[in-house]
């Protein structure tokens, strides 16, 4: 026997997600988007979401269907254009927004899945981002003391996962879900293709399911395309 | 008349080494890719996680999985590598890619940067620029000389919020080229009908022309 980490679907995964909870969301831009999780949460009405993600999704898509229905206070991101409602709930003041530079947004994920609280990063010196911040000089040059994230939960997409909770993404759909899944107290993973273990190549694992808790395959993924853009046939 | 977008794309790709490993923003830089000499193998970073970044897919080809950091579909080469967005990121830091090529709003004449927003008026966020400008040893800014409004965007200190200090290298625009120096901007070249009493009314900061100064060559 071994481990199982399966639960029956998207809503029994984020069952336990309360009002106020700080949730990590895979993906960057439309691609790699946990899409069964954020529906279901939409469904249960969860509220006073602390979010973090890279992006804020778009209207009608992504977390902007969260922010759609008023569930996120706040959001932590690198970069939230594409979004009017977003930009609206921003500038009433409705909506608490950090944004912060990706690669520190990733880094923080990384250093929190690893097990290092707190790293020092060159981005943002100089700049509106240091703000408030703690520095450090080394070798005559200053960087930022940046934090580990602190989440309660991350919810991520993967392409194909064993019921042991190992994990293989696909193209750039991996992006920040790897190191979100690292990242999260409670980490729920949604795949495209749950297999047995064993069926997964050790050596093609991208994250070990130490990292995950929950995991379900996901169905009826729409993959929304935001820009699309193509050449003519040769 | 001074350069066109596909000239300043031109003239920013004769910066291209053999080997080189390039990260190129939105707008005119992606246009760079276009102009890549003959002879020269680079290597396309997208910071969303690939190295190798193909062109557009073939219609009917487009796969939502993969995407570049600008969110258009793209495709993969022999040779691509796809990563998560701290490697990503972590080359970049570490000094690997070794020419970013980005727009700007404004550029300041000690170097300084500022990409990312305005005030009360444009909140989309910094995305991965901040981190390419803080790491980035090599990094050519794209831009129009002046705004809609015929302001430089040359000047001796930036209004508006910075994206990174002190870290602009060279200035490609429509007006010519430009070197970041301790003296300030130092035009190098002056687009082919451009004079250079032109470009010394557009700039608003420090600028010396260059003894040795040129036409551009599109």
């Amino acid at each position: 026997m071994s481990i199982n980490k399966v639960v029956a679907g998207a809503d029994e995964a984020i069952k336990d997600i309360q009002d106020g909870a700080t949730v990590m969301f895979g993906g960057f831009g439309l691609c790699g988007l946990p899409e069964n999780c954020i529906t279901a949460l939409v469904k249960k009405g969860t509220t006073n979401l602390t979010c973090i993600s890279n992006n804020a999704g778009v209207d009608d898509f992504g977390i902007g269907l969260m922010l759609h229905k008023k569930q996120v206070k706040k959001m932590i991101a690198s970069y939230v254009g594409e979004n009017a409602e977003f930009e609206r709930q921003l500038l009433s003041g409705e909506l608490e927004v950090e944004l912060i530079p990706q690669g520190t947004l990733a880094t923080r994920c990384l250093i929190a899945g690893y097990g290092i609280p707190f790293v020092p990063v060159l981005a943002g010196v100089g700049t509106e981002v240091a703000v408030g911040k703690e520095t450090v000089v080394r070798n005559g040059k200053e960087y930022l003391i940046e934090e580990a994230f602190d989440a309660e939960f991350a919810i991520v997409k993967a392409w194909k996962g064993d019921t042991m909770g190992n994990l293989i993404f696909k193209d750039t759909a991996r992006n920040f879900n790897p190191l979100m899944a690292m990242a999260g107290k409670t980490t729920i993973a949604e795949v495209e293709e749950l297999v047995q273990p064993g069926e997964l190549d050790p050596n093609m694992i991208h994250t070990p399911g130490i990292y995950v808790h929950r995991i379900f395959q996901g169905s009826n993924y729409e993959k929304r395309i935001e820009q699309r853009t193509v050449r003519k046939a040769n | 008349m001074g350069l066109t977008k596909e000239q300043i794309a031109q003239r920013i790709s004769k910066e291209l080494k053999d080997g080189y490993y390039v990260n190129l923003g939105i707008g005119i830089p992606t246009l760079v890719a276009n102009y890549i000499p003959e002879g020269i193998n680079v290597v396309l970073q997208s910071e969303n996680g690939l190295l190798g970044m193909g062109p557009f897919p073939e219609e009917g080809k487009e796969d939502a999985d993969l995407i570049n950091a600008g969110k258009q579909t793209i495709t993969t080469l022999p040779g691509s590598a796809i990563f998560d967005s701290a490697m990503s990121f972590g080359m970049i830091r570490a000094g690997k890619v070794h020419l970013t090529v980005l727009g700007a709003m404004e550029v300041a004449d000690n170097g300084d940067i500022a990409n990312w927003k305005i005030p009360n008026k444009m909140v989309k966020g910094m995305g991965g620029a901040m981190d390419l400008v803080a790491a980035a040893k090599n990094i050519i800014v794209a831009m129009q000389h002046t705004n809609p409004k015929g302001e430089s965007k040359l000047l001796s200190k930036c209004s508006l919020p910075l994206t990174g200090i002190k870290c602009v290298t060279k200035i490609v625009t429509d007006l010519g080229v430009f070197e970041i120096t301790a003296d300030g901007f130092r035009c190098i070249e002056h687009a082919p009908d451009v004079t250079i009493d032109e470009i010394k009314a557009k700039t608003a900061g420090r600028l010396v022309i260059a003894d040795d100064i040129k036409a551009v060559a599109v």
